[in-house]
């Protein structure tokens, strides 16, 4: 890389190389259908072509690539959670992203500013210490923080909103990174070792015989298929519907908005459980506010001023100075929330159809390894990999699920 | 604000208000097995469109059913639950049919 910018500097000529050659025509079948052209999706076609050596795949995109919930999460990255289960996957999540710049060769500008999540109550304080025994036990880095230290790391963060901070979870390992990049340095990769992406390719309906998916009918005509995997986050419950597939998943949207920029005052990523509010500032300067879903299921992207409103309140609770900043911009996407707040991944009633659903709010920090597992899954034709057994489909009627509400729902 | 036709107090402000999830058919809880309960607890129909759902008004706590566009979020009609549920069930008593006498 170094030496290339150093060739192409000296060269009067600016060498143009195209990321993605323009789509194929639609082959009539595929080894591999992947539906969804996100972070998810795509990460799941790369290691297919480059852990497993399959490249007769077909990545499925009704919009363009990495348009959906890739677009319009708020790029956090961490593994404190609460169950052993989730923060093993997480962790092998983050020791991915880690080194993605480097894989890609493209800089998907990771940075490492740490995760600090405020505790207003005793309850709160209690299980933060918990995650973060569980979380260094299982390797990351995380550690109970008193009033002083976290005055030292963020001293304009008001200690005294109506219910005092009493302490603080610091996660060492949190991180952002840029979240289109992820889409987009997947993608490149997967299309060079010959996966064919399709946007504009939308999944209408299944023709299923004896249990398996023979065939998708597309926008552009059937394809006939060898297995196929869902990776549509929002949209779960409209292809799970078309199988007769029934799944605990619900669709909320999740608004998030960003202020003017400023000058940097807060490297680390802040939320607030009891306040239900995240405050970070991008590279751009900008301040980004985020919460939890919207209080009632919607397939819309719309944004109301119910929830500004008490986002916002709580956003000025925590950084006071930040009344005085405008709101530059908002958006929200569709999330496909589980009843545990733990995706759904793995098999599905149907032999060939394989699950990364139940994204809810938490997707993206899980990009890389949902790929490298979900292509695991697909090479070994449906052997589940060990780091994904807890999150199937079916622990809803064993009743075991992986409860991650309190990790999850108000601090991303 | 978003407006929400209240069957008791009429129109109010959403907010005001909280979702109950789905109205779906709830088998006997005596007499069905675990998988069937389990699929009545968590598993939803979250179509994209219309939806039938039970809401709350919180002031008085009063439950009723909502029927809604799940895309375009317009609420087309709301009523009393007394409209589609005509038994009541008595849980302390136990029942032999497998699934009880309600719509949905």
């Amino acid at each position: 890389m170094p030496f290339s910018l150093l060739r192409h500097g000296l060269s009067s000529e600016l060498r143009v190389e195209p990321d993605f050659p323009p789509p194929p025509p639609l082959r009539d079948a595929y080894d591999v259908v992947i539906i969804g052209g996100g972070g998810h999706g795509m990460a799941t076609a790369y290691y297919l072509a480059k852990h497993h050596g399959v490249t007769r795949i077909a990545v499925l995109e009704k919009g363009y690539l990495g348009g959906g919930n890739t677009a319009r999460n708020t790029a956090v990255i961490r593994s404190n959670y609460l169950t052993p289960e989730s923060v093993k996957f997480y962790i092998a999540s983050v020791n991915l992203y880690r080194n993605l710049s480097n894989e890609f060769d493209f800089n998907i500008m990771y940075s490492e500013r740490g995760q600090l999540t405020l505790a207003h109550t005793d309850g709160a304080v209690r299980a933060f210490r918990q995650r973060a025994e569980v979380n260094r036990h299982l390797g990351g880095r995380s550690e109970m923080l008193d009033r002083q230290q976290i005055k030292e790391l963020v001293p304009l963060l008001n200690l005294d909103p109506g219910h005092p901070v009493l302490a603080g979870l610091w996660h060492i390992d949190g991180a952002t990174a840029r979240h289109d990049a992820i889409a987009w340095g997947y993608a490149r990769g997967a299309v060079r070792r010959g996966v064919e992406f399709h946007p504009l390719t939308e999944a209408q309906d299944f023709v299923v015989d004896k249990n398996r998916v023979v065939a998708i009918k597309t926008n552009r005509g059937p394809i006939k298929c060898g297995c196929v995997v869902q990776a549509v986050a929002g949209s779960s419950s409209i292809l799970l519907n078309k199988l007769n597939i029934r799944a605990p998943i619900h669709t909320y949207p999740l608004q998030a908005m960003v202020t003017q920029p400023v000058k940097p005052f807060l490297d680390p990523l802040v939320s607030s459980s009891a306040l239900h509010c995240y405050v970070q500032q991008t590279g751009r300067g900008e301040i980004l506010i985020g919460g939890g879903s919207d209080p009632y299921p919607l397939y819309g992207t719309r944004s109301t001023l119910d929830l500004k409103e008490g986002l916002l309140a709580h956003a000025i609770e925590m950084f006071p100075f930040l009344a005085n900043a405008k709101l530059m911009r908002q958006w929200s996407g569709i999330t496909d929330m589980t009843p545990d707040y733990s995706p759904i991944m793995g098999l599905s009633p149907v032999d060939n159809y394989y699950l990364d659903a139940g994204w809810g709010t938490y997707g993206f920090k899980a990009t890389p390894i949902c790929g490298v597992t979900m292509a695991e899954l697909v090479a070994s034709g449906g052997k589940v990999p060990e780091l994904i057994q807890p999150f199937s489909l079916d622990r809803f009627s064993r009743f075991r699920q992986i409860n991650e509400m309190g990790a999850t729902a108000a601090s991303h | 604000m978003k407006i929400m036709p209240c069957p008791l107090n009429g129109p109010r402000n959403i907010t005001e208000f909280t979702y109950g999830g789905e109205v779906s058919a709830m088998p006997d809880p005596a007499a069905c097995t675990d998988a069937e309960w389990a699929n009545y607890v968590f598993n939803k129909s979250n179509p994209a469109g219309f939806v039938r759902e039970w809401w709350l008004h919180n002031a008085s706590s009063y439950w009723f059913i909502a029927e809604r566009d799940a895309v375009t979020d317009i609420i087309l009609r709301t009523y009393d639950p007394s409209e589609i549920f005509r038994t009541r069930v008595d849980f302390a008593a136990p029942r032999t049919t497998s699934s009880q006498e309600n719509p949905a």
